[in-house]
């Protein structure tokens, strides 16, 4: 099913991988997200979703993202691990989820719930850049989308912040030799490989990993690791919004048409239809 | 006032999404221009100027730009901001819209708006959150719109009746040493293009293995059917990635979507629910699959599937 276009270089790199240590700090933004088997209820007045009273948790493509992060360190591929988050008080839920997940330590760019309500891709992405120039990191990993707002903004916006080379969408991350990356990534008609130097951005897709559990003793053990909470009104970032919203509403709700009894009755209404050649 | 289409292509052909983008931006009331960069922009360039209601076609042509790294088209991007002053910059939804429409955002200082699926007006547009559970109809503020358009939901610009002038894009410093491209596996196949597809045929963990999936094959071949999947086939590694429908995957909304062997999670409806007619097949009567159906067939599909494959013309 699958053609290869170019040579394979996954000799090559194995070859460097052998010789060539990448010391890299990584940040991961992690985003703390209605979890994902909560069933959306759009609220009466229009003017978002509810999300108080319902279960929230890390976004799950950021937990893929720490997840290939923390990995990269048991490799020795990676020196430290931060996770990063935007959000009001309860994001510090998730970044402690990511310390005992294996992030060495955690920082909280703080806002208020309303604010956070009203906060963008390109809010998140600045506060991650003041971090990155602040601590000097070789890499930030975050997850392809949120699972809330679904827009897949905040890595391609970072790397344009800070002028970094970006890998959306990876599906495999190596050492590309030579202080840089090689990823795989799913694009939309199949798979492509790219090398980008460190630094550099990365959005992890679904395929790229499957996240532990944090185990008890790691729970209790991420109770002691460091926590930094910073306002990102410090930070000097402006949250002015650029985009309001008008309305949030429930999708149009498709009727079930009912059950036909077998095949010849399937094909008879499709013809009818025609859905299919008579 | 012009729009800017920033155009994908293969180096060859124009991406079909381009089209519904040309579409979905012409809808934002402004003369329409669409920037062509790549290794072989100025033959993709021909393509384009031909599709009605393109005015003018910026065509960057430079080796640096095979294979359209985000790295290198942003900045060609910006030098053509900075020429036209566009009031809006756009793509298809696609990895490559989605990958170039925000760096070229963080540049302008913009909050980019993804995947819209309807345009209101020049700044309202309607776009989706929750895996589609909620419809967001939301207004930009920024000074230039940086968007991208969800494919499905606008028609393709008619090809053949344009007539947009040609010319060379402005110079911008292209910076190759930070990104290489290596190579890449597409997924080669004789069936429609699922995106594109009038039918669609979806098998999902129902099918219990990757070989069953040539009942589902057989059935697409018959009617001229692109196929897909369910995260849950792909998950248990029945097919590859890029045949998966749903949130995650590809967003589909052909004329008529079979669903085989599919319960009909969240995440796959958010993908399909936009289609004209839904067949669902499963032997499960309470799937939730059914509750979108237009037709549903409680069966086994082993048993279903080849009937209807050898019933069909």
């Amino acid at each position: 099913m699958f053609v290869f276009l170019s040579p394979s270089l996954s000799l090559f790199s194995s070859f460097f991988l052998c010789l060539i240590n990448i010391k890299m700090r990584i940040l991961v933004g992690v985003k703390r997200v209605v979890d994902y088997a909560v069933k959306i209820r759009v609220k009466p007045d229009k003017t978002g979703v509810i999300t108080e009273g319902v279960q929230h948790s890390m976004n799950p493509f950021d937990e893929i993202a720490l997840e290939e992060a923390v990995k990269l360190k048991e490799k020795k591929l990676a020196t430290e691990v931060v996770a990063f988050s935007f959000g009001g008080p309860k994001s510090a839920e998730v970044l402690r989820t990511a310390l005992a997940k294996g992030a060495d330590k955690a920082i909280h760019v703080t806002v208020s719930d309303a604010e956070a309500a009203k906060a963008e891709p390109l809010h998140v992405a600045q506060a991650l850049q003041k971090i990155v120039e602040q601590e000097k990191f070789d890499a930030v990993f975050v997850g392809k989308q949120a699972i809330d707002d679904d827009a897949s903004q905040t890595a391609p916006l970072l790397a344009g912040l800070l002028d970094w080379p970006q890998a959306l969408y990876a599906s495999k991350v190596e050492d590309g030799g030579a202080g840089s990356l090689k990823v795989t990534r799913e694009i939309d008609g199949g798979l492509d490989t790219i090398k980008v130097k460190l630094p550099a951005v990365l959005s992890a897709d679904l395929r790229l990993n499957e996240p532990r559990y944090a185990t008890l003793p790691n729970i209790m053990k991420a109770k002691k690791k460091p926590l930094k909470a910073i306002a990102a009104k410090e930070l000097g970032i402006d949250l002015t919004p650029q985009t309001s919203v008008l309305e949030v509403a429930e999708p149009a709700q498709r009727k079930a048409g009912g059950f036909v009894a077998d095949v010849s009755e399937l094909i008879a209404k499709l013809k009818e239809k025609g859905l299919v050649k008579a | 006032n012009s729009t800017l289409v920033v155009a994908e292509h293969d180096d060859a052909t124009l991406a079909p999404i381009t089209l519904n983008a040309i579409t979905a931006a012409g809808k934002l009331g402004n003369e329409l221009s669409v920037l062509v960069t790549g290794a072989n922009a100025t033959k993709v360039a021909e393509q384009v100027s031909k599709v009605a209601g393109v005015k003018r076609v910026i065509v960057a042509q430079d080796d640096k730009l095979k294979n359209n790294l985000p790295e290198r088209v942003a900045p060609v991007v910006l030098a053509a901001q900075k020429q036209f002053n566009f009031t809006a910059i756009t793509a298809g939804s696609s990895a490559f819209g989605r990958g170039i429409i925000p760096r070229v955002a963080a540049k302008l200082n913009v909050s980019p708006i993804s995947d819209i699926t309807e345009v209101h007006a020049a700044d309202t547009y309607t776009r989706t959150q929750y895996a589609g559970n909620a419809v967001t109809k939301v207004k930009s503020s920024s000074a230039v719109k940086l968007l991208t358009f969800r494919g499905t939901s606008f028609e393709p610009a008619a090809v053949g009746s344009g007539s947009g002038a040609v010319e060379n894009a402005p110079n911008a410093e292209i910076a190759a040493g930070n990104s290489e491209f290596l190579g890449q596996e597409l997924s080669k196949s004789e069936r429609p293009d699922l995106a594109t597809a009038k039918i669609v045929v979806s098998g999902g963990r129902g099918l219990k293995s990757g070989d069953n999936f040539k009942i589902i094959y057989a059935l697409a071949d018959k009617l001229g059917a692109g196929v897909g999947a369910s995260r849950a086939a792909v998950d248990a590694g029945y097919v590859p990635n890029d045949m998966q429908v749903g949130q995650t995957g590809k967003i589909v909304a052909p004329e008529l979507y079979i669903a085989v062997g599919i319960s009909g999670a969240i995440q796959h409806l958010a993908g399909m629910k936009d289609s004209k007619v839904i067949v669902a097949i499963n032997k499960d009567p309470d799937a939730p699959i059914f509750q979108v159906a237009d037709f549903g067939l409680k069966a086994d599909l082993f048993n279903a599937v080849p009937e209807m494959t050898a019933a069909l013309p």
